[in-house]
């Protein structure tokens, strides 16, 4: 088990040092102009330029350069070519927007993914599960970006039920944060629901031809006990570890259309802004810190299921 | 229901290549601007998009079916070719990531040792990425330089560019199921039978272990354009897909969104046929999953944009 937990944190590390190295790549092969004359500002002197180009080793070989750009990157010094803001004061600046987006559409998509997909097991072959798979089939085909922005029009800004986009910390309004953050949540969450519903209709069905829940039947448990204590806790395991897996796609810069649509300037709408204007240190940064979100839990579910069914092969 | 929907998805794709035929009948083509001009409505003469910039609505005639969108272009014309793109995209983009995909797969599962570590690291490293950011970054840096790969070149501006990112991005959620099915088959005696009678690796490979892939490709195959198409148009609704003035879905959506107040249906017409396409691509999905393999568990939504 010991070996197991530390290759897979060794392999972890492998990755997230080919996805930094990567996309440096992606932004240093593009002709971007002379990032030095960029970030001295408007009226740069010679001297200035050359101070920053001295500073970020834009004369050395791309080695040197990806080593100073990371070092700068990590320790949470670097600045943006554009705005020269510091780059790790701006994901701070958006990751409680992000994380709240992230939670509350998770927590939203699991509740109603299960008791959806619950409801379709039970009700299998019936008119109610049809339609069900029919609106789960629908919620899984429709654009996020295309939702969100008619829901932020129709029922926000026409129908002023909800703000129209915008951002309230939690700790300055609980009631007017949840406000603002309502349609998001829906909006993001909807996708998920569907896919969710769908998966855990299937593993139920799967599990309730399983001889122990036969076994759990004769002994003479209500079908209610059968149901919550035998069925559905086998049949979430599945659905658990998408979830550890879907929470990190979606903070790591996954909710990039939700955050622009509805303007809630989360990490991944500054990423998708900085893609925009070449500016490599935001998204470099950005880029990493989502990897890093989706490898460490990719490895905590790879270990956590290893725990959970050792009949999983340890490689 | 399946064949239904996959009746409607050819139905798109032919009204797709008819696009020239509908431009010829509204007397307009997809970029041809009409700022100034004026149109007759129940005898009167009426602007084609007003002094205050808001566009006409849609005619229900040949000229200006749908409606104008804001440089006085005629919306149906705009969707039509709008779908080739899309469409274009989507399923090259899609029949890409299947040829990478079972590829990888292939080489990975049966050669195993070095090439598997090294195929298998590749798609962690694309796998890390999120889907969405990997491909605004890769669109965005092609978008400038345009890209050179020995004798191909990706013209900066070209569609190729947008097939070539989608296509990469998805290759890890097809390539993976299909190692784990190789992995599988490798062990089974017909395998071994195929290699106790001389076949070579490349003879196994693609006469005794492609066959059996085919249901799990086939089962894939409507998802991933689904999955191709969403991307596409989440790719140009940020600016780094389909170059305008071309059309696209997603840049119609894009610019259709400014416009909500004054012309909703510039934003609503193209997000409803993209709707359309993609649930058709599912329902179609689900069913050919079904058909073939009931309890296999490729899936429709997993980690889209």
């Amino acid at each position: 088990m010991t070996r197991f937990v530390v290759r897979r944190l060794a392999q972890m590390l492998v990755v997230l040092f080919a996805v930094s190295v990567l996309t440096f790549l992606i932004f240093n092969v593009i002709p971007n102009g002379d990032p030095a004359v960029r970030m001295a500002g408007k009226t740069p002197t010679e001297s200035q330029v050359e101070a920053i180009r001295a500073d970020w080793g834009f004369d050395d070989s791309l080695p040197v350069q990806y080593v100073t750009t990371m070092e700068k990157v990590l320790g949470g010094s670097a600045i943006s070519y554009f705005s020269q803001l510091n780059v790790r004061d701006q994901i701070v600046e958006g990751l409680p927007r992000t994380l709240s987006l992230a939670v509350g559409a998770a927590v939203l998509w699991m509740l109603a993914g299960v008791a959806l997909g619950l409801l379709a097991a039970l009700r299998a072959g019936r008119l109610s599960d049809r339609l069900l798979t029919v609106l789960a089939l629908v919620g899984v085909s429709l654009p996020v970006f295309w939702l969100g922005a008619l829901a932020s029009y129709y029922l926000g800004f026409k129908a002023g039920w909800f703000p129209n986009g915008g951002y309230v910390p939690l700790t300055e309004d609980p009631l007017d944060w949840a406000h603002h953050l309502v349609l998001p949540w829906t909006v993001l969450a909807i996708l998920f629901i569907g896919f969710y519903s769908r998966v855990l209709r299937s593993n139920v069905l799967d599990t309730m031809s399983e001889d122990y829940v036969r076994t759990a039947r004769a002994k003479g448990l209500s079908e209610r006990q059968v149901l919550l204590r035998h069925v559905l806790r086998n049949s979430l395991i599945p659905i658990v570890t998408l979830w550890g897996l879907d929470f990190g796609a979606v903070v790591a810069g996954g909710a990039i259309l939700t955050e622009t649509v509805f303007d809630l300037q989360g990490v991944g709408q500054y990423a998708a802004e900085a893609v925009g204007q070449l500016d490599v240190p935001p998204v470099l940064a950005v880029t990493m810190f989502g990897a890093f979100f989706i490898v460490v839990l990719s490895t905590v579910v790879d270990i956590v299921y290893a725990i959970l069914d050792p009949r999983i092969r340890l490689t | 229901m399946a064949l239904a929907f996959g009746a409607l998805f050819v139905a798109l794709v032919l009204c797709a290549l008819a696009a020239p035929l509908w431009a010829d009948l509204a007397g307009r083509g997809p970029e041809a601007t009409n700022v100034t001009g004026k149109i007759e409505v129940d005898g009167r003469q009426v602007d084609v998009v007003s002094l205050d910039g808001t566009p006409i609505g849609p005619q229900w005639r040949s000229e200006y079916f749908l409606g104008a969108d804001a440089n006085g272009r005629d919306v149906m014309v705009r969707l039509l070719y709008g779908a080739r793109n899309s469409l274009l995209i989507g399923i090259a983009a899609a029949l890409l990531t299947t040829i990478l995909a079972t590829l990888v797969g292939l080489l990975a599962g049966y050669l195993g040792r070095w090439v598997d570590a090294v195929a298998r690291s590749a798609l962690d490293v694309i796998w890390a990425f999120p889907v969405i950011l990997l491909g605004v970054a890769l669109a965005t840096a092609l978008a400038v330089g345009g890209l050179q790969i020995g004798p191909f070149t990706l013209e900066a501006g070209s569609t190729a560019i947008s097939i070539a990112v989608i296509a990469v991005v998805y290759v890890p959620y097809m390539a993976r199921p299909i190692r784990g099915e190789v992995l599988a088959l490798r062990e089974k005696e017909f395998v071994e039978a195929a290699r106790a009678q001389g076949a070579g690796p490349l003879r196994t490979m693609l006469s005794e272990l492609l066959p059996n892939l085919s249901s799990t490709i086939v089962v894939f195959a409507p998802l991933m354009v689904a999955n191709a198409i969403l991307l596409e148009s989440a790719l140009s609704f940020l600016g780094v897909g389909v170059v305008p003035p071309a059309p696209s879905w997603g840049n119609m959506i894009d610019a259709g969104v400014e416009r909500l107040v004054t012309a909703p249906h510039l934003a609503i017409v193209p997000g409803a046929m993209l709707v359309a396409t993609v649930l058709a691509l599912n329902v179609l999905g689900d069913g050919v999953r079904d058909a073939f393999d009931p309890r296999s568990r490729a899936s429709w939504g997993a980690r889209r944009p």
